[in-house]
């Protein structure tokens, strides 16, 4: 089945171009070199603090590969952002925002989007971060 | 009232709003580096003007297209929260206008309080929480209590705005600060209250033969 070898896209919000490209960095690292579609979309258009509906929008098409997209969001505007474009239908078909905290879970969508799980596993351990305890 | 609500009215009454957020685009950044990040001012002023600019190029037929392309406008280019949460409003309200010429106040107040409801939807707040909703939701009631008298919203838009002030903020970054967002007043609901100001603004001086 050649779906099966179709990868769910993974989409990274913050407010900040750098948060989003490292932490996008990070998840890619630590998947073992699997090649997982990833795409930050980090602050405004310009580079400023913030969230640009339109690299939300671009990266989200990068990485649609027909398997869904994830989508984690840091706070405000950019789950607002987010939110406001599904509401829209501006998001390829299939992409969901994940409620998951943005580190732990943009790994945990990484990790488990290299092994080719489906989009509802990604979504679910990116979730699952916030059960990750450090005390 | 005799003012037609039309396409031209509508596209007056966003640029009265970008006029107006330009005009206190310095109060609304003082008021947001009180309990928030600063750049309120600068986001609504980027996003109204490039709104503006979008309405007068493509120049939409009817009040339900202007809302919706002015709303997309705010989303792509304001940068903050305030871009999806105006852009929602401007947006959902549009849709439930549709493609009418012309409407009647009464169409807009439930345009506007549709709008209003997915604002509080998509921010999952609600009144009291310190936001936009304290200057929105008054303001669509009395439009609706006044029977459509747009200087009545505008009161009741500047009083949500002003009642915010002893409030503590539970919703967006000033939620962070807890008790020390008591004593200032919100910049969302600030500005919700200028587009009511330019709303009244402008049915008064499209009224031709008697004054506002």
């Amino acid at each position: 089945m050649s779906e099966a070898n179709r990868q769910v896209g993974v989409v990274l919000v913050s407010h900040s171009r750098q948060v989003a490209e490292s932490v996008a960095h990070m998840a890619l690292g630590l998947a073992g070199g699997v090649a997982v579609p990833v795409a930050p979309a980090g602050g405004t258009g310009d580079g400023g603090l913030g969230t640009s509906s339109e690299l939300i929008t671009e990266a989200a098409h990068r990485v649609d590969r027909g398997a869904g997209v994830a989508v984690l969001a840091d706070l405000g505007s950019a789950v607002l952002t987010v939110r406001t474009l599904l509401a829209e239908d501006e998001l390829p078909p299939g992409t969901r925002l994940v409620d998951a905290p943005f580190v732990e879970g943009a790994v945990a969508a990484v990790v488990t989007a290299s092994t080719g799980a489906d989009l509802e596993a990604v979504a679910a351990a990116a979730t699952e971060a916030y059960g990750y305890r450090k005390l | 009232m005799t003012v037609a609500l039309d396409a031209d009215f509508f596209r007056r009454w966003l640029s009265a709003v970008s006029a107006a957020v330009d005009r206190e685009a310095e109060r609304l950044t003082e008021l947001d580096s009180a309990i928030g990040d600063a750049d309120h001012g600068a986001n609504m002023r980027r996003g109204l003007a490039a709104a503006v600019a979008a309405l007068e190029e493509e120049a939409p037929s009817s009040p339900g297209a202007v809302l919706t392309l002015a709303g997309r406008r705010l989303i792509s280019t304001v940068g903050g929260a305030s871009g999806p949460l105006y852009g929602t409003l401007l947006r959902r309200a549009g849709k439930v206008l549709g493609d009418q010429e012309s409407v009647e106040p009464e169409q807009l107040r439930e345009a506007l309080h549709t709008g209003v409801e997915a604002v509080a939807q998509l921010g999952s707040a609600a009144r009291g929480d310190k936001t936009m909703l304290d200057a929105l939701y008054p303001a669509v009631e009395a439009l609706g209590d006044s029977g459509g008298d747009f200087g009545a919203a505008r009161r009741a838009a500047e009083e949500g705005a002003a009642a915010t002030v002893p409030m503590r903020a539970r919703r967006g970054r000033a939620s962070y600060l807890g008790e020390r967002s008591v004593g200032h007043q919100d910049p969302g609901a600030t500005s919700s209250a200028l587009f009511f100001a330019a709303l009244a603004e402008t049915a008064g001086t499209a009224e031709t033969g008697e004054s506002a």
